[in-house]
């Protein structure tokens, strides 16, 4: 087996027991956390090349054949899904090196980021159901330190939200694993996938597979189940709220795109229904958006609508809308990653996250005003950042497949996306300062946090003008989605020998 | 046998949803506690139950307990365990720093609207 197919994993971990062993030495914990976070991110890159030309990395997790073992694969989404997880990894480190407050809760946080790091790449990686859920359950535990790092009672309230909601929808998943092994005899994604696609899949497993697909939404926070998302993210430290609302929802997606495809590849019942709850959580993810004045509440409200876009496109299976999906998938993590930093540097330039105690920002730190515009406008669909390329294959699909009114939504969420970006750049950075200018104090330590930002913004910028090779990249692994032959290849390998 | 599997999950479950709508911590924890119990027992369930079975194939073949689900149960409760442990050390901070014992998703949310007022 290929060591590269379990690095992803394999690098967090050991980085991870490298933090633990070193925990008295604050200085040596945070080196050895940015070069395991930089080695994750060469892992990423390596893979997403191997993936871009067209290599499938898979295996047999301890030499067990499939369907028995585990089986690992990582093909162009995972791949692309590795990479940016070790972009968002590297910036959310970078970004936490600056030292504000305890330094203990600077060093934990150091320890669990990779313990959550490798639970995401392991859920990225597999195609064993139950192994799904036990990187859930390593990505929770790692939430759940992490959100409550600080401590304080508004934190300690919020988390106590987050963790019974996400210990109840991993609860959901587990039982949704049993029914499917009851009904189905078999856990490899694969294998599952063959027994689908032919039509051999009795009731009783697709009910199992549709509370699943249910405990995934809780995650991925989609309407009716988002409620614990805006309830609970906008109470973390800001590097850790930044690395939630880049990835942690999107795992939910990611699972969701991975077993719609596999399993339903036509359009059918199942993609109905997700073409409603894509248009409800844009909908009601955006206006929920228009009633909050907190800068993170407001975007923690934008993840969800932003999540409905990601689900519109998987709803509408043709090969066009799952690439604008992934398409969509990598540009989201990163644009909203990066505003949740800038949110967290403006709230501390001016002392609040209430829009009403902001201003001035754009008088007295114009660069950041600049860095904000640019994933604000990405986020809305400006034309060329990277949000329009994805909202606009998106758009295009619903038309061509008849869906006019789901584009109408994905349009008009765009617009009351561009008016809630527009009401925290006039509260936060043009109005001048409740407090007068001389309220604006200036940072300390926070040079990484400003390399951070500024990478992730010249990625938007990057992807917005480099859009035809990212898009070509989605369109390939769109059809790796539809023809998943690697997972029925690592199948063959069990059944003649 | 099949019956009283049944209900005992299904009491299980009944007795976890209730004590999770009381929405305070601790009935919270044992209700989270409880339906844990209830998936675990679902989970060995779903192999099929079987009585005085070897959970190995025979070299004769005959009757065996499916191993799968076991060793699912056994992930599962390992990691149920550690979760619950997570759960109660979350819930006594919070007792301990906010006074109450309340899980609920506005109080979280308005708190800063009434330290401003």
């Amino acid at each position: 087996m290929n060591a590269l197919v379990v690095a992803p994993v394999a690098v967090p971990l050991i980085t991870l027991i490298l933090c633990i062993l070193l925990r008295p030495r604050h200085r040596l914990v945070a080196t050895v956390s940015v070069a395991g976070a930089m080695a994750l991110l060469l892992v990423g890159l390596q893979v997403l090349a191997l993936a871009a030309g067209d290599v499938v990395l898979a295996g047999q997790l301890g030499g067990w054949q499939a369907p028995f073992g585990i089986t690992v694969v990582i093909d162009r989404l995972g791949a692309a899904m590795v990479a940016i997880t070790g972009v968002i990894g590297l910036g959310t480190v970078l970004y936490g090196l600056a030292r504000e407050g305890d330094p203990a809760v600077a060093r934990d946080f150091h320890l669990f980021i990779h313990g959550l790091l490798a639970g995401v790449c392991g859920a990225f990686i597999t195609a064993d159901v139950f192994n799904l859920y036990v990187w859930f359950e390593v990505l929770l535990i790692g939430s759940f330190a992490l959100i409550a790092l600080g401590g304080g009672k508004r934190r300690l309230a919020g988390t106590l939200t987050y963790l019974v909601l996400n210990l109840l929808a991993t609860l959901l998943f587990l039982l949704a694993a049993g029914l499917v092994y009851g009904s189905t005899g078999t856990l490899n994604m694969g294998e599952l996938a063959l027994l689908f696609r032919a039509g051999e899949a009795s009731s009783a497993a697709t009910l199992a597979v549709v509370l699943m697909l249910l405990s995934f939404s809780i995650k991925a926070a989609l309407f009716p189940v988002f409620g614990w998302l805006p309830a609970s993210y906008h109470v973390a430290w800001t590097p850790v709220s930044a690395l939630f609302a880049g990835l942690l929802t999107k795992v939910g997606v990611y699972a969701l795109i991975r077993i719609v495809t596999l399993l339903w590849p036509e359009y059918g019942a199942v993609h109905e229904v997700l073409l409603w709850v894509a248009c409800a959580t844009m909908l009601v993810g955006v206006l929920g958006a228009a009633a909050q004045t907190e800068v993170r509440r407001i975007l923690s409200f934008h993840i969800v609508s932003q999540v409905g876009y990601m689900i519109l496109g998987l709803a509408l299976a043709a090969p066009l809308a799952i690439a604008g999906a992934v398409f969509y998938l990598i540009h989201h993590i990163i644009v909203k990653a990066n505003l949740f930093f800038i949110g967290g540097l403006a709230a501390r330039l001016t002392g609040s996250e209430r829009l009403a105690a902001m201003g001035g920002l754009y008088a007295k730190v114009p660069l950041l005003a600049l860095l904000f515009a640019i994933p604000a406008l990405s986020l809305a669909g400006i034309p060329p950042l990277s949000g329009f390329w994805a909202k606009f294959a998106l758009v295009k699909a619903s038309l061509a497949d008849g869906f006019w009114w789901a584009a109408g939504v994905a349009l008009l969420t765009g617009i009351f996306t561009l008016l809630s970006m527009s009401k925290i750049w006039n509260e936060a950075f043009l109005k001048a300062h409740p407090q007068g200018e001389a309220a604006i104090r200036p940072l300390r330590d926070a040079r990484w946090a400003w390399v951070t930002v500024t990478a992730l913004a010249a990625m938007t910028v990057a992807i917005g003008f480099g859009a035809g090779p990212v898009m070509d990249y989605a369109i390939a692994a769109a059809a790796q989605l539809a023809e998943p032959t690697a997972y029925f290849r690592a199948l063959d390998g069990a059944g003649g020998q | 046998m099949e019956f009283l599997v049944a209900s005992a999950i299904a009491v299980m479950t009944a007795a976890g949803v209730y004590l999770l709508l009381r929405l305070r911590t601790f009935p919270v924890v044992l209700g989270l506690g409880l339906l844990t119990y209830a998936v675990n027992v679902f989970l060995f369930a779903t192999g099929r139950l079987v009585v005085h079975a070897p959970a190995v194939i025979g070299a004769a073949g005959g009757t065996y307990a499916d191993p799968l689900p076991q060793a699912l149960v056994l992930t599962a409760i390992v990691i149920s365990f550690g979760m619950t442990a997570v759960i109660v050390v979350m819930a006594l901070r919070a007792w301990f720093e906010c006074g109450s014992d309340q899980i609920d998703l506005h109080e979280g949310g308005d708190a800063p609207l009434r330290e401003r007022e």
